[in-house]
C-alpha cells in the first residue's frame, strides 16, 4: 500500500455496494419467477394421488410433478408410476 | 451403527469457486474428528478430487464402475495416506455424467450408509445432471460462495434447486439444511470496498454462515502437493476450515478471518500486504 493509498478514504471505490444493489434486485426478480409456482403444486401432488388412490394404490413417491419454465412457456410434467403387478394380473 | 449416515453435497453453480478444496478438508477434518467419513467425486469426466486428496496413482475402479456393478465398492474405496477413517470415491475419468443414473446412485449411497457416517459429495459446476445427481440425496449442503456478483447469483440458483428438486423437497421432507462457505476471501478488499463483505453476501442469500476461508496462496501449494489444506494447520486456510468443521459439529466459534489485521501506521507506509 503506498502513500497516496493510505490517504485516500476508504470508501472511496464503492464498487461493492453497487454489486450488492445490482444483486439484490436480480436475486429477488429471480426468486420471484421460481415462487410464482411451486406454491401449488404440494397440494396439487396430495389432490392429485387421492384420486389415483381411489383406482390404483400407490404411495407418494410414485407421483412426480414438475414445473418448468422455458422463455414464456410453462411445462407442467406430471409422472405417476403404477404397480407392476396391476398390470400383469390383468 | 448406532447413528444415521448424514449426506452432505458440496455445490455452488458456479465453476472454480472452491467446490473441491472445500469438500478434501471438509471430509478431513471430520475423518481427523474421529467420523468415518467417504468423499465422492461427482465431477464425471473431470475428476480432480483424487488430485487434491494426493490419491491420483492409486485409482483403480471409480464410482461409474460401482454403480454399473463393474466393480464392488471395497475394490474402488481409496483409503486415505493421511488421516484414519477417510475413504474416497473417485469419479470416472473417461464416461460422462449420463452414467450417474438415480437408482445407480441411490444404491452406492445405501451401501455406504452402511459402514459411513459422513457422505461428502463433491458436486461438479453447474445445474446439469452431475450437479443434480450430487444433490439429488443430501440432507445438508454447504454452498461454497465466492465475494462475486455471478457466484453468489450462481448460489442462489442453487439455493432454489436444493429447495425444489431435492429428494426431500420432492418427497416433502424437512429440507435440506443448508450452510454458506463463504471462500477467497479478502478482507483488505471488502474493507475497502471494491469486494462484497460477508455482511453483503449474508444479507442477500439469508442462509446461515458456516465459515469463511480467506484467500490465501497455501491453498494452491498444498493442492501442488496433493495435501487437503485442512492438514497445513498453521495456514490460516487451513486454520478456518478447521474452524468450520468444528461449527459444522456444533461447537460455536468467532470467525476468525473476516477483518483487517489492524496493522501501525508505519507498517501501513512501508508495505506488508
Ligand atoms: N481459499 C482459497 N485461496 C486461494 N485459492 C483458492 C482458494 N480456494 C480455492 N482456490 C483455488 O481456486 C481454484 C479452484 O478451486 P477448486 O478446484 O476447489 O474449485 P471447484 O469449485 O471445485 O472448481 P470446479 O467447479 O471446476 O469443480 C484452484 O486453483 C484452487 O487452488
Ligand atoms: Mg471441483
Amino acid at each position: 500500500m503506498g502513500l497516496f493509498d493510505y490517504f485516500r478514504p476508504p470508501s472511496s471505490s464503492k464498487s461493492a455496494a453497487l454489486a450488492k444493489e445490482r444483486l439484490q434486485i436480480i436475486v429477488a426478480h429471480e426468486r420471484g419467477d421460481r415462487r410464482n409456482s411451486p406454491d401449488y403444486l404440494p397440494t396439487l401432488k396430495k389432490e392429485l394421488l387421492e384420486v389415483v388412490r381411489k383406482y390404483v394404490p400407490i404411495d407418494q413417491s410414485q407421483i412426480k410433478v414438475h414445473l418448468d419454465r422455458e422463455g414464456g412457456y410453462e411445462i407442467l410434467e406430471l409422472n405417476i408410476t403404477l404397480p407392476e403387478e396391476r398390470l400383469s394380473s390383468r | 451403527m448406532c447413528r444415521l449416515a448424514t449426506v452432505i453435497v458440496v455445490t455452488s453453480g458456479k465453476g472454480g469457486v472452491g467446490k473441491t478444496t472445500t469438500s478434501a478438508s471438509f471430509a478431513t477434518g471430520l475423518a481427523q474428528r474421529g467420523y468415518r467419513t467417504v468423499v465422492i467425486d461427482f465431477d464425471v469426466g473431470l475428476r480432480n478430487l483424487d488430485l487434491i486428496m494426493g490419491c491420483e496413482r492409486r485409482v483403480v475402479y471409480d464410482f461409474i464402475n460401482v454403480i454399473n456393478n463393474e466393480a464392488n465398492l471395497n475394490q474402488a474405496l481409496i483409503r486415505d495416506k493421511h488421516v484414519e477413517n477417510l475413504y474416497i470415491l473417485p469419479a470416472s475419468q473417461t464416461r460422462d455424467k449420463d452414467a450417474l443414473t438415480k437408482d445407480g446412485v441411490e444404491r452406492v449411497l445405501g451401501e455406504l450408509k452402511q459402514s459411513f457416517e459422513y457422505i461428502v459429495c463433491d458436486s461438479p459446476a453447474g445445474i446439469e445432471r452431475g450437479a443434480l445427481m450430487a444433490l439429488y440425496f443430501a440432507d445438508e449442503a454447504l454452498v461454497v460462495t465466492n465475494p462475486e456478483v455471478s457466484s453468489v447469483r450462481d448460489s442462489d440458483r442453487i439455493l432454489g434447486i436444493l429447495a425444489s428438486r431435492s429428494r426431500r423437497a420432492e418427497q416433502g421432507d424437512s429440507p435440506v439444511k443448508e450452510h454458506l462457505v463463504l471462500a477467497r476471501y479478502a478482507p483488505e478488499r471488502a474493507h475497502r470496498g471494491d469486494m462484497l463483505s460477508v455482511e453483503d453476501v449474508l444479507e442477500i442469500l439469508g442462509i446461515p454462515l458456516l465459515g469463511v476461508i480467506p484467500e490465501s496462496s497455501t491453498v494452491l501449494q498444498s493442492s501442488n502437493a496433493g495435501v487437503p489444506v485442512i492438514l497445513e494447520e498453521s495456514s490460516d486456510a487451513g486454520a478456518a476450515y478447521g474452524d468450520l468443521v468444528e461449527r459444522f459439529l456444533g461447537k460455536e466459534l468467532p470467525q476468525r478471518f473476516v477483518t483487517t489485521q489492524k496493522k501501525g501506521f508505519l507498517k501501513r507506509l512501508f508495505g506488508g500486504s
